[in-house]
């Protein structure tokens, strides 16, 4: 595997060197046609390192899920540390006329760059996460972390005994508020009078800026804590505080034996075995996916015993009506911070409002900045 | 403001600022000799990758430490074996320092993300931590904070009254003028280079043992670049790095604070706030051209070929 990601990486470097991306695209299409040998190959691009603990792990996780499902029946490549715009494109490009039959490109910023490389080689298809651009040729997919933050809130809000939880995040942005808001219906649901203070870091990754915010949360009361940013700092500072934290992208009980209660966790896997199966089948078609839950791709870390388990079996039920569709995180009546009702009883709010959230629900502490 | 805050943030202060003085302290007397490396950042990640598994081989936090120093000398040697012996160009071979070191330190410790450990604690000084407010910014803080306090005295005490600092300094300005008096160049120029490959090491050994004890790629975040402008802003004078670093800190800490408090400032523009402060002060301090000027190695950059 190594080998071969050297080798991809070498060639890739040789491509851009030469700059023989613009000469290879009259002969990549055929190139992308002759089958290898009797494998599916499966390329990944990724936007950071695969060890980060994160995003990209998460997505690393589920590629080698899809290579113990499969075994020598597909052959995975991929690319890390991709940084999004032209150099991508080259990347993807790259992968696409060296016989790739799928790509996964699992940044936002990849979208552009995907959807061009996708024009040019009508016969790979493309996967991209997190993005709203399709083609024939090119998916989409995303998953609902909101839904196990929700979760994780009612475990915060039955926890805490100063009411104040604090929520490092890295920018305000709908993403970051929707997990935000729906951490603290999960809260407030199980406890009114508890408080979500979110501190704004300004950055995905700074360790050091992440432990000085968790610090600040704890001097404002914070007994519980959780985040938005790619590092296991918080966890860290939580577990040498002796308080409570709650993980974000993947399982972080590593980084506090006692502190660690739960993770939001991205499980990527069963989406992308389906994926690789419908192109090994031959009936790959393209979806805009947003899928969470009931579909497996977000969840919960295993729960610390510290929680008793009364408040588990209330999470475990809540987490059955997520899965089965009666209930939604922002099912009515939903107050915004000046208590008035922006979602009515019986009503929920719809897929585009949510990829659109601008404000803070009942519970959350401060003031939405502009982004 | 009520005592205890002000208390927490001085506490917090010092802690953000320790690495950076650090690494500029090092920096700062690697300049002062006449060679700019610009490596800082990929000395420290080395530093810090590789104390951090030295910690998990050996569980003794302190031979970490060691560990870190030697790692940030050893690719420090490195640097000076090309820009001094070899005499390359100074600027490239830093940047290319930079490089090699954030993607060794990524392939050394691709297996030790996600790993935890107890890092280094703070350890209380008997007597001088009861004190009240002072002790518990000052005295309360992990034996690496001391090191750091010990260190600037050090390179304050070099520069101010010994024939050691003389001679560095007068190779960073005239090289061929102090080897003309005897001086050896580029034995003066491998010692502060070194050294401030061991500061680097170390300020990357307080990160991932001390600081956020964990090993995550790129963990530094910058702070090599920040330490590298704070020498010059600081125009090479060991006590405006440290005013510096601590100005830099208490700006980054007050970005978070001020969040939770009734200042509604944008988040974007409060995490503007170190650099802004930092540098508006320095620039007051180091107005005077001359005077500036005056501090500048002249030397500074320009590789010395010792004339045969």
């Amino acid at each position: 595997m190594k080998f071969v990601k050297t080798l991809f990486t070498a060639s890739a470097l040789a491509a851009a060197i030469t700059g023989c991306s613009d000469t290879s695209v009259e002969d990549a299409p055929a190139a992308a046609q002759v089958a290898p040998s009797d494998a599916v190959k499966v390329g990944f691009v990724y936007v950071s390192p695969t060890g980060d603990a994160g995003w990209t792990h998460s997505h690393d996780q589920a590629r080698k899920y899809v290579e113990s499902q499969l075994g020598d029946k597909v052959e995975t490549t991929y690319v890390e540390s991709v940084p999004e715009g032209a150099d991508a494109e080259r990347v993807i490009q790259n992968m696409a006329s060296n016989g790739h039959n799928l790509i996964f490109t699992t940044s936002f910023g990849y979208m552009n760059p995907t959807l061009k490389v996708a024009k040019k080689f009508p016969n790979v298809k493309f996967e991209h996460a997190s993005g709203y651009k399709q083609a024939d040729n090119m998916g989409s997919y995303f998953a609902r972390p909101y839904q196990a933050r929700y979760l994780s809130g009612l475990i915060a809000g039955s926890m805490t005994k100063s009411d104040v939880i604090g929520y490092v995040a890295a920018f305000p942005i709908p993403e970051v508020v929707r997990g935000i808001n729906a951490f603290t219906k999960g809260v407030q649901e199980v406890n009114p009078n508890a408080k979500v203070k979110v501190v704004w870091v300004s950055t995905w990754f700074d360790p050091a800026k992440e432990r000085e915010a968790a610090e600040t949360l704890i001097l404002q009361n914070a007994d519980i804590l959780t985040q938005h940013t790619d590092s296991a700092a918080v966890i860290q500072t939580a577990e040498a505080k002796g308080i409570y934290a709650i993980g974000y992208h993947s399982d972080m009980s590593e980084y506090g034996k006692k502190a660690h209660l739960t993770s939001a966790v991205h499980n990527w896997g069963p989406l992308y075995l389906e994926k690789v199966k419908a192109v090994m089948e031959g009936n790959w078609k393209k979806e805009n996916l947003w899928i969470g839950i009931a579909e497996g791709a977000t969840d919960l870390a295993p729960i610390s015993d510290a929680v008793p388990a009364d408040v588990k079996a209330l999470v475990a039920k809540k987490k059955a009506a997520l899965k089965a569709g009666t209930m939604r995180v922002f099912d009515g009546p939903v107050k915004d911070q000046s208590g008035a009702v922006k979602v009515a009883k019986d009503s929920t709010m719809s897929d585009g409002d949510l990829s659109g959230f601008n404000w803070y629900v009942e519970g959350v502490a401060g003031k939405l900045p502009k982004s | 403001m009520d005592i205890e805050l002000l208390t927490n943030i001085l506490y917090a202060t010092i802690r953000t600022g320790t690495p950076l003085i650090l690494v500029a302290l090092g920096e700062m007397v690697c300049e002062k000799s006449g060679v700019l490396n610009l490596g800082q950042e990929g000395m420290m990640l080395m530093g810090a990758v590789v104390g951090f598994m030295a910690a998990i081989t050996t569980g003794n936090l302190y031979v970490a430490v060691l560990v870190s120093i030697f790692a940030g000398m050893f690719m420090a040697s490195l640097f000076g074996f090309l820009s001094i012996s070899l005499v390359s160009n100074q600027v490239a071979t830093g940047l290319a320092l930079t490089i090699f070191g954030g993607g060794l330190s990524a392939f050394l410790g691709a297996s030790y993300v996600g790993v935890g450990i107890d890092g280094i604690q703070p350890l209380n000084i008997p007597l001088l931590s009861d004190i009240p407010v002072i002790g518990k910014i000052l005295f309360q803080q992990d034996p690496l904070v001391y090191l750091s306090f010990a260190l600037f005295a050090l390179v304050y005490w070099v520069f101010k009254s010994t024939r050691l600092g003389l001679n560095i300094r007068a190779v960073g300005e005239n090289p061929e003028a102090a080897n003309a008096t005897g001086i050896n160049v580029h034995g003066i120029r491998y010692l502060c280079v070194i050294f401030g490959g061991a500061m680097a090491g170390l300020a990357g050994g307080y990160l991932s043992l001390a600081y956020t004890p964990l090993w995550s790629e790129g963990m530094t975040a910058g702070k090599g670049w920040i330490a590298l402008s704070l020498v010059v802003f600081a125009s090479w004078k060991a006590e405006r790095i440290m005013l510096g670093a601590y100005l830099f800190g208490a700006a980054s800490i007050m970005h978070l604070i001020l969040q939770g408090t009734r200042f509604e400032v944008a988040p974007n523009l409060l995490a503007m706030l170190p650099y802004v402060a930092t540098i508006f002060v320095l620039v007051l301090l180091s107005s005077n051209h001359a005077k500036t000027k005056l501090n500048t190695p002249m030397s500074l950059g320009v590789p010395y070929r010792p004339q045969l």
